[in-house]
């Protein structure tokens, strides 16, 4: 399986992301040594699904906060806040810091207005879903979290 | 996908006895290329939906059927609400009323051609597309809910048109039991700027040629000739449908706990249609089908606008506009009787034979227009509902050729400005703010879309009346 990965080191534990193929859309994976850094690679996938995470300046930051009933749903909620973020901002995110308290996630992400001509957005994305999602610990302990993005 | 898990029906059809908790068949049409081709994900989540609660007739897929959420792209089914049928969100799924509307120009090519770059620039400075994209229409709150109760009727109410427009969309314009306080407040929110807008990915507008003919008689009915050149706009319900796609796909995961519905997979997530949730959803997404039905009219507009500054002789009539994620209420044989059932449409085309009473008198003698985009750069065709569709998929056609390829593959294989120059040296104009863009959309990444709709042709769901060339291609 082909995948681009994240300029870090690929050891297991080290925060990074990459995207994995899905037929029509793209899936987006975080790596990290806890849920909170395995969340906030999975948003770099997420926003790199978009565009080059490197050109993106932290000059704004958003609060969002987000509740569900398990892991998953609360990664899916957490993507989908990000969406709705970008959306209605007009904004791009490069850096993202949270805290997970069981089921409730605080953030901040942090980004800038998007500029067609220096962003150079490729798609728009529509939702996170369900298909393929993932979230939990490999047998060397890090974290990984993961679903498809409907592109 | 494995022939040996399928009975073969015919040339073009497969099928999949109903085993375990499936409650009905699924059926597969494609030619044996297609289906060896078809992943094998197509045949579970098509045995998955087929597991739903009040599902009727079978679980039907396409030519073109893919991967999708919870159903496969290219999927029809129909649950009956009498026998505790649910309405799906992942059914419909996030562009909600997806769609292509087909204009004529009255223009031949040779008339267009010298203007063609000019066509591609001033379209492309007009019709706002791509990520960040804006539209000029800011609409306040009872604005909003006027547009989603309105759809397309709403738009030419605005002066986006004209009355005798709405004549040639699927409702005529207006797709009833909208219900717009249904539609959550960031929904909303995020079609605020949005309407008139194109968006990304594979949606497109396209000057186009009239290239082959296939069925004279139905292509004179349709005013369709060799030479043409016709406008073909290709999108959907923009933020807000994504929105809504999004919220009611996490209110049916608890809907479906509640009503004990076991769901083979989570993005099945469905609701009981008499249900409060299936209610709002119906009355969110039928909202949702007239945001993608006004949005549509409005880039009609804007193409109007254009046109009529560069080839002043042109008129942008519709020939027609076609939706291809919906669910909708209608009457289908089943069972031997006439039943209202509710079809879902997931990357599937309506295609209405001869004689449907929902269709305007100057279709009754031939089958609505069943319009399938094309790839970018390659070719589209105008297929017509046929009789046999009814009886073969609730009378239901492909939508377009399918990807073949990942983006990130296509990423990998192909650059954007290569891809560009390519269809230039071939007289094709693109015009996309991203590079990365086109070379996740090139052709190659996309079945033979030719396939599938002589596939659909020869099994009967439509037939094939002409084939369109691109001339000029707007992606988003």
């Amino acid at each position: 399986m082909s995948a681009e990965i994240s300029p870090a080191k690929p050891s297991r534990n080290t925060p990074r992301w990459e995207h994995f193929p899905h037929e029509a859309d793209m899936g987006v994976r975080g790596y990290g040594a806890t849920l909170e850094e395995a969340f906030a690679q999975a948003a770099l996938a997420l926003t790199a699904a978009i565009c080059d995470p490197a050109g993106i300046r932290m000059t704004t930051p958003v609060e969002i906060r987000c509740e569900a009933p398990d892991r998953e749903t609360l990664l899916v909620d957490w993507l989908n806040a990000l969406v709705y973020e970008m959306a209605v901002r007009r904004m791009v995110f490069g850096r993202f810091d949270l805290c997970i308290d069981g089921t409730a996630l605080r953030a901040t992400a942090r980004g800038e207005p998007i500029e067609r001509e220096r962003h150079r957005p490729a798609v728009e994305v529509k939702g996170a879903t369900y298909t393929e999602l993932k979230v939990f610990r490999d047998e060397s302990g890090a974290w990984i979290a993961q679903c498809v993005v409907d592109v | 996908m494995d022939l040996n898990r399928l009975t073969r029906l015919s040339e073009y059809a497969w099928r999949i006895e109903p085993v375990d908790a499936m409650r009905a068949p699924v059926i597969i049409y494609a030619d044996e290329a297609l289906i060896r081709a078809m992943d094998e994900k197509v045949r579970e989540q098509a045995a998955n939906v087929a597991r739903l609660p009040g599902i009727v007739g079978a679980c039907y897929a396409m030519p073109d059927a893919h991967w999708g959420y919870g159903f496969p792209i290219g999927g029809v089914a129909a649950f009956d609400a009498e026998r505790d049928g649910v309405v799906s969100a992942g059914g419909v799924g996030f562009d909600i009323s997806c769609g292509v509307r087909t204009l004529y120009t009255g223009l031949k090519r040779d008339e267009v051609d010298p203007l063609k770059r000019e066509l591609a620039d001033a379209l492309y400075a007009t019709v706002p597309v791509g990520v960040g994209s804006r539209g000029r229409i800011r609409l306040d709150h009872r604005q909003m809910d006027e547009m989603l109760a309105g759809g397309a009727e709403w738009a030419v109410r605005q002066g986006y048109g004209h009355p005798r427009d709405l004549e040639r969309i699927e409702e005529r314009g207006r797709m009833a039991g909208a219900k717009p306080e249904a539609v959550s407040p960031q929904a909303k929110e995020r079609q605020r700027a949005e309407m008139g807008t194109l968006g990304s990915g594979n949606h497109y507008l396209e000057v186009q040629e009239v290239s082959e003919i296939y069925a004279p008689a139905v292509a004179e009915s349709f005013g369709l000739a060799r030479g043409d050149v016709v406008v073909t706009i290709h999108c959907g319900s923009r933020g807000l449908g994504h929105q809504i796609g999004t919220d009611f796909l996490k209110r049916m995961q608890t809907a479906a706990t509640q009503y004990g519905i076991a769901l083979p997979d989570r993005e099945l997530a469905c609701a009981p249609i008499e249900s409060p949730v299936g209610r709002e959803y119906l009355g969110a997404m039928r909202a949702a089908i007239n945001c993608a039905l006004a949005n549509r009219q409005i880039i009609t507009h804007l193409a109007r606008e254009v046109f009529a500054e560069l080839l002043p002789k042109a008129r942008l009539d519709l020939l027609y506009d076609v939706s291809h994620n919906t669910c909708k209420v209608e009457e289908h044989l089943i069972e031997g009787r006439k039943k209202r059932v509710y079809v879902h449409r997931k990357g599937a085309t309506r295609a209405f034979g001869p004689d449907h009473p929902e269709l305007p008198d100057v279709f009754r003698g031939v089958g609505q227009p069943v319009l399938i985009g094309g790839s970018m750069g390659t070719a589209s065709y105008i297929l017509a509902g046929s009789p046999a569709g009814e009886a073969l998929s609730f009378a239901s056609a492909c939508h377009g050729a399918g990807r073949a390829m990942s983006r990130h593959q296509a990423a990998r294989t192909w650059g954007g400005r290569e891809v560009v120059d390519e269809l230039a040296a071939r007289g094709i104009i693109v015009r996309s703010p991203s590079w990365r863009g086109v070379a996740e959309e090139a052709p190659g990444a996309y079945k033979d879309v030719r396939a599938v709709v002589e596939a659909a042709d020869r099994v009967g769901l439509a037939r094939l009346v002409a084939k369109v060339s691109p001339m000029a291609c707007i992606k988003g």
